[in-house]
């Protein structure tokens, strides 16, 4: 049951006075998602703009100096949709080997349960595709992928835990992932990774990009 | 130079946060009463960006190692320096040797202890902040615990000799009436997607801080927030203020640490002016949201900045008149 909104014409909302949210209309896909980073690309030089940050199909800017009229703006993010530019960065495929289930996927049967598939098809069907880096965010150096298979879309849990450890393969919606560190989730955990997204010492600080690809492989599957 | 000699859990060095690296996830970061340590920060001369002591939970007790001027904001703590009380909202000189207590706080939740040049350790990715998920910035990454020294960097405060004080925030820029602590919100994305008594609710509520409350967020109890239909959003943007509502229907306020991106639906945000009132509640009080404007928004936050300048102006002629008595 897919019960994600699809919007029918871009939506603009505010984050209180320091932010604006510029979300999307239509599909989740690729298409849309590359017409997000365009977007980003054009509203990062903007003089209010301190920083655009790009969402799964949606822009989030952080505002330097929020402007006392925010029309202007809502008008350059409607004009700059408009214009249907798309933007492919350069990309580069990363593997990263997981162990499915056990200890570190404590939901992997609960991920199976709620979708009706057997633990062997969530791993498969998981493993299958190539990922790509949609967003950065969450926390530092996480990536938010799409691709995922939509046999296993899962709501978010409805009481967030309070933590899960840097390295946890997680579903929820129609998104999947990797933590870069230990902290609270709201996800499904189903596997675990031996990666460093993050390092302040590097530049950029993030291991990855929006645009980079993931494929994730199958290291084991523990019951 | 001060040593840490009983410490007090989760203390640690903050600036005004880290708000350039949202793009890698990086959360702002910075003292959750922003106002508290602009305060200090304003009294001692200091810059600005100039790192300070967040203290969460005092009692908690200092040594100078070395002489140094140093201001002491937020909670109210009653704080003395060898055994003689210092005023809350105040700024003096400390002679090597001197301790300086803070007990538990009478008022507010949490103690900003600045010094004359600010805590001195690296900037990280543009700031001093600690980033206790990722474990950087600040000392190592970590709280303050015993035994720690903080190092100040190079700075003169040339303070009147029995020191100098600022007008509370709290009085100066007084607002809502007292029974519960009052928080101005705009509503957000997903607002009219809640049923119209759960809009009504939220604006006459109070609403109760639970024990689950930290640098990340606050967790709120009271009455459950109901949508008209179930929502599953794409994960977006979230900055420090956003009020988000998980199916349990119980809102949390994403704060200094939180995550930089989520998908629960927003009812509001609370705006930038007043997210230092949520630095200083504490689990039991009770918080009321008083729904504002974008504009209204901007309006409150050039009151604070108009109080932040009066206060400067106020400490640099004080300064300048107790140098010219100095001298003569």
């Amino acid at each position: 049951m897919n019960v994600v909104n699809v919007l029918a014409e871009p939506r603009i909302s505010l984050l209180g006075s320091s932010a604006v949210l510029f979300e999307a209309p239509g599909d989740f896909d690729i298409h849309n998602q590359r017409r997000v980073w365009a977007l980003a690309e054009r509203a990062s030089s903007w003089p209010e703009v301190g920083e655009a940050v790009p969402g799964m199909t949606n822009l989030t800017l952080i505002l330097k100096e929020p402007p006392r009229s925010i029309d202007t703006l809502k008008r350059k993010l409607y004009d700059g949709w408009a214009s249907g530019e798309e933007l492919q960065p350069q990309s580069r495929t990363v593997e990263i080997p997981i162990h499915y289930g056990g200890e570190g996927g404590p939901h992997l049967t609960d991920v199976a349960e709620g979708t009706g598939l057997s633990v062997a098809d969530v791993v498969r069907l998981h493993s299958e595709p190539d990922y790509t880096v949609y967003a950065v965010g969450s926390h530092a150096g996480y990536c938010y992928l799409g691709g995922l298979d939509p046999r296993l879309f899962m709501p978010r849990r409805k009481v967030p835990l309070l933590s899960i450890p840097g390295g946890s393969l997680s579903v929820a919606g129609m998104q999947t992932g990797v933590s870069a560190s230990k902290g609270p989730s709201g996800w499904h955990t189903i596997g675990r990774a031996d990666i460093v997204f993050f390092d302040p010492a590097n530049q950029p600080p993030a291991l990855l990009q929006p645009g980079d690809m993931i494929r994730f492989k199958v290291a084991e599957v523990l019951s | 130079m001060i040593e840490i000699l009983t410490p007090s859990p989760l203390m640690t060095v903050q600036d005004l946060g880290r708000p350039d690296f949202y793009r890698y996830g990086v959360s702002r970061s910075g003292a959750m009463d922003r106002m508290a340590l602009a305060v200090g920060n304003i009294l001692l001369g200091n810059a600005d960006d100039a790192a300070a002591l967040e203290i969460p939970l005092p009692p908690v007790r200092f040594l100078f190692r070395e002489d140094c001027a140093f201001a002491l904001t937020g909670a109210d703590c009653r704080a003395t320096l060898d055994g003689k009380p210092v005023p809350p909202w105040w700024a003096m000189e400390a002679r090597a040797g001197q301790i300086l207590q803070l007990s538990a706080p009478v008022e507010g939740s949490r103690a900003y202890l600045c010094l004359a040049g600010g805590i001195d350790v690296p900037a990280v990715l543009g700031s001093r902040s600690t980033q206790l998920r990722e474990e950087f910035g600040g000392l190592e990454g970590r709280p303050v615990s015993k035994g720690d020294v903080l190092p100040s960097g190079d700075g003169h405060a040339e303070l009147p000799a029995s020191g100098t004080g600022a007008l509370p925030p709290r009085q100066a820029l007084a607002f809502g009436d007292e029974s519960a602590i009052a928080i101005r919100v705009v509503p957000a994305a997903e607002y009219e997607c809640f049923t119209g008594g759960t809009r009504d609710e939220f604006w006459a509520a109070d609403w109760d801080v639970t024990v689950q409350s930290n640098r990340a967020g606050f967790r709120l109890s009271g009455l459950e927030l109901k949508l008209k239909t179930t929502l599953e959003l794409r994960s977006h943007g979230i900055v420090p203020g956003v009020i988000q509502v998980p199916p349990g229907g119980q809102p949390i306020i994403q704060l200094a640490d939180a995550a930089t991106m989520g998908g629960y639906p927003k009812i509001g945000s609370v705006i930038e002016a007043d997210l230092w009132r949520i630095g200083q509640a504490k689990a039991g009080d009770k918080l009321k949201f008083v729904q504002v404007t974008y504009e209204e928004a901007l309006d409150a936050l050039s009151a604070s900045g108009a109080y932040l300048e009066g206060l400067r102006a106020q400490v640099t002629r004080l300064r300048s008149l107790a140098n010219k008595w100095a001298k003569t």
